[in-house]
């Protein structure tokens, strides 16, 4: 539950949230643009199922792990958000190519 | 500003205020220099997106934040490569870095590190801390700078430290609204810190500190000295409770909790590397073991700025200059009375800096609930091991966090203790009954920010490291 | 810290990794008093950087005994998890589908074939099945493997547990049977008197009616000092592991398993390093190199954490079980296998050693096997 505010203006960029058209702006991380998105959870914890968030937003708590672009457990903060980006919240353990 | 060469006199990691003035300093004065950092613009957290915030209203974040443009201008005409969106995962006792950059690792040798690594948010661990919605106030800072992103809805600060009230500051300043702050400072602080507050009175954080406090406090419900504070919600945070001292419980509504208690050193690299490091009581944390010019106990490897003792951005600034003056001597490019004269009105500068650091590091030291946390509380979110775990493992003969990481997994996760380390080195400390500095810390290892295997598997080996494997098949 | 001083035990056992840790917890189940003297947190712990294998294949190859006892550990790892678990509700996660060992040559595949020939060739080994797989075999059970891999060898004895968890499991057991597990006491000098031995630690003195050393490298300073001999080296291997993955694989690849939390093991190298447990870079990438090689599908995953060990070996890789001839009852055990072997240790080598004598049987596994004058 974030927005921005009105004098922060930046070019927009498009993405996708679980395969849904989304917008964010040039500069945003990917976690910044979910926040921007309303986007309340971005992962499952593949030890108990408990849904996470973001929490530190500097690359060190590992919180906003998300799938980009079919690569899994990715540090949303950590990323800058690109148009186009494939952006996949995650269900637990990582994914692995079968 | 791409690093074309394959090694390097010196490499900055981190480009904070420390990094940015060691690199700036070192490359003006002739050595070959990559900064090497893993956010996509200079700044570090304090400075962070000081080249492309979106904020055209510099008066929301404030002047000590614009500050950090003065050191930018000289770095880019330094001469230093600068290496953007780079991890750096290891350095061995070569000085053989291991950074990784859009997919893809290498190994670098340098002559000289000077880690620049920065601090974090100690971390908080109160019941209901991994819910969605729960924050920290650093974090929400980082938004507000990058992305001009504020917490909508009922939000609430929680903690103690200066950093909670200059992000409530700002989020006034930009119109945003707080439903309230809860202060966890102690009481007792203020009785601790008043033999330093005489020299607090002469430091330059007193004004600006206190008008700033003061306009919060005129905007803001405050509530004062609050213990048991939990995060409660389903699936996210909906509402805080928390009590004042003895008295009932108070339940607030809250969208976003946004919790600070302070920063802490982030001394992973550091330790990885085999930097001794020790307990620093004041301030409650590890801390690599430097000299006056951020030594550190291995050779070649220094620490500048906060990532050696939390002193703040602007003493961070005068640290990394001392230390790129140290890396020039052991360079063979100046010699100790050319470097010690250079030094002379960074110290000053420095000890300026620092000036009032006692007073603001006895008053916001984190009340013990919140640094020992009650059983049921999760001190390992990678891995989400409760304080009552540890206990457990304790009484079952774990005398430090490496047997108890090895009985619960517990530092094991992907953020390698960076978000459970402090508090599960003073659980242990309180059930044995004995200091956090005889309890110990982890002992880390590379890499210190995961690659992939098959990064790895992509590095240059010797002769004997493919012996070291094939010898026996 | 003398909470030891004027303690009498049936037992004292040194060393709290998996060896000790499991002799000590088999003697206490036979209602020995026992008192279990180990180092600290920062120590040269083997124990919690092994890789989890209770395995069998390829095993004994000169020793055919050891072969013998390497099996019958792993029957018995079904047994001995089973009682963990009643006593501690840990789960250890022993599972048993079988292992391959994976060769990325026809020439790795033949040497391997051979090898394994000739230790079942050995006369009076331990007779039970493995097979070599061609690729296309091979590929039939493991179907994610790469172009390079050229086959395996493949034992359905073998199988892995989590070891962390045995390590605790094994403690909560300890702590269950009234063991005094005694940390941050290194052993600074047994002494054997009246008819049982004292031990001087930095916090008091313990006295025992026995004393087993399962002091891994440390064995080597402590042995001397009731008559006995270590003859053991630091081996280093290195081993890395990844973030948390869906299950794909229940075997053990050899060098490759996966763990019922869902990180993949990756462990490999035999290197002369002293007690010096450094990371080297090269080192892990040629490990990583050859995982994925045989699995491609490992390249992407997140490589969390590496770390290195010494494994505890003797000159010729066998364990070493020895009673003292001078001190009677005093015992040394060592090996490097401390996962595989722990069901041994705990059911077959505890009940010898409250008994007081080890059996003819364990003659072979003597360190007398290293005095042998060697040939000018």
């Amino acid at each position: 539950m974030f927005q921005r505010l009105p004098n922060a203006a930046a070019e927009r960029v498009p993405f996708t949230i679980d395969g849904r058209p989304a917008e964010a702006q040039a500069g945003d991380s990917v976690a910044a643009a979910l926040l921007a998105n309303g986007v309340q959870t971005c992962r499952a914890t593949p030890v108990s199922g408990a849904p996470r968030a973001p929490y530190c937003m500097m690359g060190v708590c590992f919180d906003c792990l998300v799938t980009i672009d079919g690569v899994g457990n990715r540090q949303g903060c950590q990323v800058r958000l690109e148009p186009g980006m494939r952006v996949e919240t995650q269900d637990g353990k990582r994914e692995i190519g079968l | 500003m791409s690093a074309t060469k394959d090694q390097y006199d010196l490499a900055v990691i981190g480009a904070g205020p420390a990094g940015l003035a060691a690199a700036t300093l070192a490359a003006q004065r002739g050595l070959s220099t990559v900064l090497l950092d893993e956010q996509e613009a200079p700044g570090g957290q304090i400075y962070r997106a000081i080249t492309r915030t979106p904020l055209r209203n510099p008066g929301v974040l404030g002047p000590d934040y614009w500050h950090g443009a003065e050191l930018t201008g000289p770095f880019r005409d330094s001469g230093a490569d600068h290496l953007p969106g780079t991890t750096v995962w290891s350095v061995s006792r070569d000085l053989e870095i291991g950074l990784s950059r859009q997919g893809a690792a290498r190994i670098l040798p340098v002559k000289h590190v000077i880690l620049a690594t920065g601090a974090l948010e100690r971390p908080f661990p109160i019941p209901g801390w991994t819910l969605p919605g729960v924050m920290g106030a650093g974090a929400a800072q980082i938004l507000l700078k990058a992305s001009g992103l504020v917490a909508q809805g009922n939000v609430v600060l929680a903690g103690s430290g200066p950093l909670l009230w200059l992000l409530a500051w700002q989020y006034l300043r930009a119109g945003a609204r707080i439903d309230a702050i809860l202060d966890t400072t102690p009481r007792e602080n203020w009785r601790a810190a008043l033999p330093q507050l005489g020299a607090f009175l002469r430091s330059d954080y007193v004004g600006k500190g206190v008008r700033l406090l003061f306009e919060v406090r005129r905007k803001v419900k405050v509530y004062s000295g609050v213990s048991e504070l939990k995060a409660l919600g389903d699936g996210r945070v909906q509402m805080v409770s928390f009590r004042q001292g003895d008295g009932e419980e108070w339940r607030l509504p809250a969208d976003t909790l946004l919790l600070h208690q302070g920063v802490i050193p982030n001394i992973n690299l550091a330790n990885a590397i085999g930097c001794a490091q020790t307990w620093d009581e004041t301030q409650r944390c590890w801390t690599p073991q430097v000299d006056a010019w951020g030594a550190t106990t291995v050779p070649g490897v220094a620490v500048a700025g906060d990532g050696a003792g939390i002193g703040g951005a602007l003493a961070a600034e005068h640290r990394g200059r001392l230390a790129a003056l140290d890396a020039l001597l052991r360079l063979g490019r100046i010699d100790r009375v050319e470097r010690d004269r250079s030094a002379a009105p960074h110290r000053d500068a420095l000890e300026r800096a620092q000036q009032g650091r006692d007073f603001l590091d006895t008053l916001y030291s984190p009340a013990k609930p919140f640094r020992v946390p009650p059983d049921d509380t999760i001190v390992c979110r990678c891995e989400e091991v409760t304080a009552g775990q540890v206990r457990e493992a304790v009484a079952l003969g774990c005398s430090g966090p490496n047997q108890t990481k090895s009985f619960l997994r517990c530092g094991m996760g992907p953020c390698q203790g960076r978000l459970c380390g402090p508090t599960v080195t003073e659980v242990i400390a309180e059930a044995r009954g004995v200091s956090p500095a005889e309890v110990g810390y982890y002992r880390l290892r590379p890499p210190v920010k995961p690659i992939t295997l098959a990064e790895l598997a992509s590095l240059p080996k010797s002769e004997a490291d493919v012996a070291a494997v094939l010898g026996r098949h | 810290m003398s909470d030891l001083s004027g303690s009498e035990y049936d037992v004292a056992v040194v060393g709290g990794g998996l060896v000790g840790s499991a002799t000590a917890w088999g003697l206490a189940r036979l209602g020995q008093k026992v008192a279990l003297l180990d180092e600290g947190d920062v120590a040269v712990r083997p124990s919690r950087g092994n890789f989890a294998l209770v395995w069998v294949q390829g095993k004994g190859l000169g020793m055919p005994e050891y072969a013998g006892w390497t099996k019958r550990s792993a029957d018995g790892w079904t047994e001995f998890a089973a009682l963990l678990r009643d006593q501690t509700g840990i789960d250890v996660a022993y599972d048993r589908p079988g292992g391959f060992f994976p060769a990325l040559s026809e020439a790795e595949l033949e040497a391997r074939a051979q090898q394994l020939q000739r230790l079942h060739n050995q006369p009076g080994v331990v007779r039970y099945d493995y097979e070599i797989l061609d690729r296309a075999a091979l590929r039939q059970e493991l179907p994610f493997i790469g172009p390079d891999v050229a086959g395996a060898s493949y034992c359905p004895l073998d199988g892995h547990c989590n070891s962390l968890r045995l390590l605790r499991a094994l403690h909560a057991g300890l702590q269950h049977s009234g063991v005094a597990y005694r940390p941050n006491r290194r052993v600074e000098r047994i002494e054997a008197r009246d008819g049982g031995f004292r031990l001087a630690t930095g916090g008091g003195e313990v006295g025992a009616g026995k004393v087993v050393l399962a002091a891994g490298h440390d064995n080597i300073r402590l042995a001397p000092m009731v008559g006995l001999d270590a003859p053991v080296r630091p081996e280093r291997g290195h081993i890395i592991v990844t973030e948390k993955t869906i299950p794909f694989l229940r075997h053990p690849v050899g060098f490759i398993r996966q763990t019922d939390e869902g990180g993949v093991m990756i462990g490999d190298s035999f290197e002369d390093a002293g007690l010096d447990v450094g990371v080297r870079v090269g080192v892990v990438s040629t490990i990583a190199e050859r995982a994925v090689r045989i699995f491609p599908l490992l390249g992407p995953l997140n490589v969390v954490r590496t770390w290195a060990a010494q494994r505890v070996m003797s000159r010729d890789g066998f364990p070493i079980y020895e009673q003292s001839a001078t001190a009677p009852g005093a015992f040394l055990a060592t090996c490097h296998s401390g996962v595989t072997l722990a069901a041994n240790h705990a059911l077959a080598l505890a009940p010898h050693i409250a008994a007081g004598r080890l059996p003819q049987e364990f003659d072979v596994f003597s360190a007398r096997r290293f005095h042998v004058p060697e040939a000018a």
